[in-house]
């Protein structure tokens, strides 16, 4: 009992972390009297995932406990988990404010979220149940040489992992920051130090179930917003986009971000251009590129991977899909009336205002919908969907830090090291939460590291990794006979340092000649600009003055935006590589990088050849197929 | 792993008419519906930039014909996973599960 005394104790110091970040919340987004609302509703909700991880530390024994839950999660309960591990921070806020922003492109860009998991469903989910125990690197190892591909498989799940961790920290720590007004290290170290809390003690029992608890609460937020938002159209589609695309504040955004060509249309048509494509995505190719990391991206997150062996069997698995598909598709069908829903009663101006990326388009609008800055529900609204937030940060790294986690514990320490001898599993268990504490810690200090820097990149590349290095060698070793230990080898290598390599000639990074040379364009058109303000004052007409002196703010503010980015490359003359320009256009390199792979994985396997990858097809291709000797250990 | 597994003879398994059968009928299914997904998957961004006027014309009130599109993908994922679950409930799992009793036993005995 001693030892759950001082997990009570180290779970309670982990919230009090936590919430002792709170207090200082900023004026900015709460009013003053109000913040004992947000106190209260960030307390509610991490107090009850510390319960949840109090009582699941009790669950977790064995190896098995702590990576799949013992496998004793239903296919409804993973649904969710797999939603709450899914929809991160980006997702979540990030769609809302494209649409906010952008319109069309935004309600576009997150269509593809979904259909990845129809990928997931056909082609991966039960097979690997089938198959796998806790890691991706397992399904590898079953049929190929287990040494050579469990060393490979840890890297590439190490690497995307690390990846999509830096840019939750990162990302996270802005949002928390935004949301709450904490200092950006220390809501770094709050988001680590509660995440690491529930995997620590609590294992895949705890993280599931926080992020099932994330799940349901951003769905209940969502709908009540939706509730609101659309009961004054009687539930209308047609009448809300009307009333959207006839309001001001979204033709003057169309307007803006059309620039010239906007003089000679209406408002109404300005108003309906907000509905259709090529606000956002410029490049077509781009798009398809991005589609295409996304769709078989998804089916080689490690971390979504890992969540099909939390399940008893296939038939789980597949209900797991069918659940997730649902929650994931209706949250982005909710996306649609909060983004548009933002865009027509905050205001795009006012969204950017806060987060020049849209961010904060879903959290405001909560605010408005709740009665505004000035009224408690408004406030409580605010509060709430923030909370949402930070939980949901916390749940995304929680799944991420256990999946980078038991690729070293399991595949690297157990599996390399030990070469697949039997190890007690106290000492896995003991291996694994050590290993958590190293990926947690490094994931703290990556994030404070990284402050300030562009991570949109890192998400980018991590989808382009799993779906490049990943998602072949796990395909081909399911489906193809001639698929062998070459293949996967030199798949997950090529893959790997492709997608990586074409990102990093990619447009994604900074290029010091091409900031310095728009800073330059917006300095060197000011006097002209100065000069047309000046004459709109001078005229004395009441209505171009205001127009005069809101332009004037907006000249001000690109001005002193184009000196910071000139000041940021001072002195750089190339960017991280030591290219003046990108290489390739393509932002995200998956429309290169994931046939490259296949034909890596393809090649290799002709290439090469290895008796056991051979032997082990018939037994691989029958077990994924049906299900035979799978383990159906439920453990409780 | 469970040693047990090594008794299991895979070879015949897969020479197993009613496993063959399995095969040949899910290596249809599930590849032509992947198919599907992924060719009305590309249609929304490939339409979206190379049908703009196509996109443009409004349908239902102000809603156009790509937004309709784009709501309709959620239609059609949605669908494309309640089919496969369903003929792999009704059809799938009952050959496979028929199978792995069978070999389960005979590997027993």
């Amino acid at each position: 009992m001693t030892i759950n005394a001082v997990k009570g104790r180290a779970l309670a110091l982990g919230g009090a972390v936590a919430l002792m970040a709170v207090p200082a919340h900023a004026e900015t987004s709460a009013a003053g009297q109000y913040r004992w609302v947000t106190f209260a509703v960030f307390a509610a909700i991490i107090a009850l995932t510390m319960y949840i991880t109090y009582v699941a530390a009790k669950r977790v024994k064995s190896a098995s406990d702590f990576y799949t839950a013992g496998g004793g999660i239903s296919g409804m309960q993973n649904g969710w988990a797999i939603a709450g591990d899914y929809l991160s921070a980006a997702s979540f806020l990030g769609i809302a404010g494209l649409i906010s922003l952008y319109g069309y492109d935004g309600f576009m860009f997150s269509v593809g979220w979904l259909v990845a998991y129809i990928t997931v469903l056909l082609l991966i989910a039960e097979p690997c149940r089938n198959i796998g125990k806790y890691t991706l690197s397992d399904i590898l190892a079953y049929r190929n040489d287990p040494r050579k591909t469990r060393v490979v498989g840890a890297l590439s799940v190490i690497t995307v992992s690390t990846f999509y961790l830096t840019a939750q920290m990162v990302g996270g720590g802005v949002l928390v920051k935004t949301l709450i007004g904490i200092d950006y290290e220390v809501s770094v170290i709050a988001v680590g130090v509660l995440m690491l809390s529930y995997v620590l003690f609590g294992g895949m029992v705890a993280t599931t179930w926080v992020q099932v608890v994330k799940a349901v609460l951003l769905v209940a937020a969502s709908i009540i917003i939706v509730m609101l938002v659309w009961t004054p159209y009687g539930f209308s589609l047609p009448a809300f986009m009307q009333d959207v695309v006839s309001d001001p504040k979204v033709q003057a955004r169309v307007a803006t971000l059309l620039g010239d060509p906007a003089k000679n249309m209406t408002a109404a048509e300005l108003g309906q251009r907000f509905l259709e494509p090529g606000l956002y995505f410029k490049a077509p190719i781009d798009q398809i590129s991005l589609g295409m990391a996304l769709v078989f991206g998804t089916a080689g997150l490690p971390h979504i991977l890992m969540r099909f062996f939390t399940v008893p069997t296939a038939q789980q698995a597949r209900k797991s899909v069918v659940w997730a598909m649902a929650i994931i598709g209706g949250f982005y069908v909710l996306t649609l009336f909060l983004g548009f829903g933002a865009a027509r009663f905050v205001g795009s101006a006012n969204i950017a205002a806060v987060d020049a990326g849209g961010n904060m388009a879903g959290p405001l609008l909560a605010q408005y919908i709740g009665g505004g800055a000035d009224s408690f529900f408004g406030n409580f609204m605010l509060a709430f969907v923030s909370a949402v937030a930070f939980a949901t940060i916390v749940a995304v790294v929680a799944g991420l830090v256990l999946a980078a986690a038991s690729a070293m514990a399991h595949d690297l320490w157990v599996g390399v090291v030990h070469g697949g001898e039997t190890v007690a599993p106290q000492q896995q268990v003991r291996a694994a939460r050590i290993a958590t504490v190293i990926v947690g810690a490094i994931a703290i200090l990556i994030g404070i590291a990284a402050k300030g820097q562009n991570v949109a990149v890192l998400v980018a590349l991590a989808f382009a990794v799993a779906a490049s290095a990943n998602f072949p060698c796990v395909l081909l070793t399911l489906y193809w006979k001639r698929c062998n230990t070459t293949g996967v080898v030199s798949g997950m290598i090529v893959g790997t340092l492709l997608a990586v390599g074409l990102t990093l000639v990619s447009p994604n990074l900074t290029y010091p000649k091409a900031v310095r040379a728009a800073a330059h364009k917006v300095l060197d058109a000011e006097p002209a600009k100065r000069e047309a303000i000046a004459a709109a004052v001078a005229s004395g007409d009441a209505a171009k003055a205001a127009k005069a002196a809101k332009d004037a703010a907006a000249l001000d503010k690109a001005i002193s935006k184009a000196k910071a980015d000139m000041a940021k490359v001072e002195g750089q003359e190339t960017s991280f590589v030591g290219l003046e320009k990108p290489l390739i256009e393509l932002k995200n390199p998956g429309l290169y990088s994931i046939p490259l792979g296949f034909l890596a994985v393809i090649l290799g396997s002709l290439l090469g050849r290895d008796k056991r990858s051979e032997d082990m097809w018939d037994e691989v291709y029958v077990r994924q197929n049906t299900g035979l000797l799978a383990s159906r250990s439920t453990a409780h | 792993m469970a040693p047990a597994n090594s008794s299991i003879d895979w070879a015949a398994v897969i020479a197993d008419p009613r496993f063959q059968k399995l095969h040949r009928r899910k290596t249809a299914f599930l590849w032509g519906l992947m198919a599907f997904s992924v060719v009305y998957y590309f249609a929304l961004p490939i339409g979206a930039a190379y049908f703009q006027e196509l996109f443009k014309i409004r349908v239902w009130g102000v809603l156009n014909v790509g937004l309709l599109f784009a709501l309709s993908e959620f239609v059609v994922a949605w669908g494309i996973a309640i089919y496969y679950s369903h003929v792999a409930n009704t059809e799938f799992d009952r050959i496979a599960s028929e199978i792995a009793a069978d070999f389960t036993k005979r590997a027993g005995s």
